[in-house]
């Protein structure tokens, strides 16, 4: 070592490049979101003078707080719901003796490949006639339909690697299937259910169909729905910094995430691709 | 007393197959009523609504119209330009993605510190919320505020006047720019988890033998990565296909960015014609269906491993 190689030259200049590539855009929306009034209309890499104006007047607005509550409230209880229901389902596909488990997999997962829009013109139909329009439940249970697969598949793969032995020996000992279930295969299957989470919570932050099709007030409009009708101050000017801000607020709670979870996220992400 | 000897241990297992039954019936329920009844059966009832014309004026009021949706949606050109759109959209971005993702993926595999921490900030266009990355790639292609204009003017080259979302051919290609830059991280990632299936010993080896960089490249890495580049084209060409909130965000579907799934939902909860829409959100079904028929073929393998006994 010591002598600087061309190739290692190469190989960084290649890593510098992912880096801009990846990071520029979001930085950009910072350094917007840092500025107001005159700096909004100049390019400088750097806000001229950074203010915090933008922050605080996203903040005053009910309709934004709104958007976070509601998808705080529609992206938890799904990701709550859809581990619940999908670690059962998840089970009982990876360890028990049950007919058609190849089809009804199946049929689980293309039902993830629908395209939403066929899903979100029936259901508005349907919500509309009784009463679920606009609320949360109506944007709760879509979600999960979608979701739902996901978790259902990496559960599943993450119960099929546990040990029988140790399910059967619980059994010995006098615990039910449901008990061994609970007690021991949800535990140790512990890494699959927070990268399913994980990937389920973040799909439903980002849903947008569902989102401004089933609803239609700031109450219970989520946040990228809310993004989307954003209307600063001035009429008929997109508000660039304010809308900068509430997308960096919005994004930064994933981001942190993803950096904490990486190994997991990318885990799940190839679970359902690369095995063959 | 052998035949009972050996009947009585059939039958225990018999009964212990039928409590697994009902055990396995319960735990697969809930899951399959939430999808059976908010993702199946809509699909079914979008069929119904299609069949039928529904009055603007009187709600509820409705007649049984056969094909007569369809033969509209067929007829119009709306349709068929937002189908063109959709498939140029889909060849053109997931072909970059497979091109630049592969790109990554070869540059992540290499051993070198902050390998770890590259993949973490490949994953931030990954964690951007698609709303979000249409608002900042907006924001850049700002005509006169915009980081692209401000730069080819500061640098004297040409382009600096363009109105990018404003006119045809720029808008969608903004479209597709910022597609790209979501997603190509995510093929990356997918193609470096098979990059990491393929054994150093095969490389090793060629290199013995005398192979170039080029040639071990062409010859083991790629031919081995067909399953995984196969899986992720799959997945993308899905996502793309339904893309939605990229184009509603960046131009309200003007300038020729109208995709498949923003005309159906425009006629149905713009417009209100609720037969029209879901003969479009059908026929989007249909589209993508074909897409998705390939992909349950493809994993089918890994299903039946995880659900054989």
């Amino acid at each position: 070592m010591g002598r600087v190689e061309p190739k290692q030259v190469v190989l960084w200049l290649a890593v510098a490049a992912i880096v801009v590539f990846c990071l520029f855009p979001f930085y950009w929306l910072i350094n917007t979101s840092l500025k107001s009034g005159a700096d909004l209309s100049g390019a400088a890499l750097l806000p001229p003078t950074p203010t915090l104006d933008n922050y605080t007047s996203i903040f005053e607005d009910d309709n934004f707080t709104m958007a976070l509550r509601n998808s705080a409230i529609i992206a938890g209880s799904v990701t709550a719901l859809s581990l619940l229901i999908g670690s059962f389902a998840g089970y009982a596909l990876a360890r028990l003796h049950l007919p058609f488990k190849f089809l009804i997999l199946a049929i689980v997962l293309s039902i993830s490949t629908f395209p939403p829009i066929a899903i979100a013109a029936p259901v508005f139909e349907l919500w509309t006639d009784i009463g679920l329009y606009n609320t949360y439940l109506g944007l709760i249970l879509p979600s999960l339909a979608f979701g739902l697969p996901l978790t259902v598949y990496i559960l599943a793969s993450f119960f099929r690697d546990i040990p029988r032995e140790l399910e059967e020996a619980a059994m010995v000992d006098g615990a039910s299937r449901f008990q061994a279930f609970r007690k021991i295969v949800v535990p140790l299957g512990a890494p699959g259910v927070v990268t399913a989470g994980l990937l389920v919570f973040i799909f439903v932050w980002n849903e947008f169909l569902f989102a401004i099709t089933l609803t239609s007030t700031p109450e219970r409009r989520p946040v990228p729905a809310a993004i989307a009708f954003f209307t600063g101050s001035q009429q008929f000017e997109i508000p660039l910094g304010t809308i900068s801000a509430a997308s960096v607020v919005v994004t930064v709670p994933l981001i942190v995430l993803v950096l904490i979870f990486q190994r997991r996220i990318v885990a799940g992400l190839t679970a359902g691709a690369v095995k063959g | 007393m052998e035949a009972g000897a050996a009947r009585l241990p059939r039958r225990r297992r018999r009964s212990v197959f039928r409590g697994e039954h009902r055990l396995g019936a319960a735990m697969l329920a809930p899951s399959l009523a939430v999808i059976g009844l908010v993702a199946a059966y809509p699909i079914f009832y979008a069929i119904w609504l299609s069949l039928n014309e529904y009055s603007v004026i009187t709600p509820g009021l409705s007649r049984f119209v056969g094909f007569d949706n369809y033969s509209e949606a067929l007829g119009s050109s709306q349709f068929w330009d937002a189908m063109k759109t959709t498939v140029l959209f889909t060849v053109i971005s997931v072909g970059l993605e497979l091109v630049i993702g592969l790109a990554m993926a070869l540059v992540m595999h290499r051993a070198f510190r902050g390998r770890a921490l590259l993949r973490a900030v490949v994953l931030v266009p990954w964690a951007i919320l698609t709303v979000v990355t249409a608002i900042t790639w907006r924001t850049i292609f700002e005509p006169e505020l915009g980081f692209v204009n401000t730069m080819l003017n500061t640098l004297g080259l040409p382009g600096g006047d363009i109105v990018w979302l404003g006119e045809e051919g720029y808008a969608l290609a903004v479209m597709i720019f910022a597609d790209v830059w979501k997603t190509a991280p995510f093929m990356a990632l997918l193609l470096l988890a098979g990059l990491q299936g393929i054994p150093d010993e095969l490389h090793d080896a060629a290199k013995v033998d005398g192979a170039s960089g080029w040639q071990r490249f062409r010859r083991i890495t790629l031919p081995l990565l067909v399953p995984a580049i196969t899986v992720a084209l799959i997945f993308r060409t899905l996502d793309a296909m339904r893309i939605f909130d990229l184009p509603y965000i960046l131009t309200k579907g003007a300038n020729g960015t109208e995709t498949l799934s923003l005309i159906a939902q425009e006629e149905l909860v713009t417009n209100r014609n609720t037969g029209l829409g879901s003969a479009l959100s059908v026929l989007t079904f249909l589209t993508v269906m074909g897409v998705s028929f390939l992909y349950i073929r493809f994993i089918g393998g890994n299903i039946r491993a995880l659900t054989e006994d």
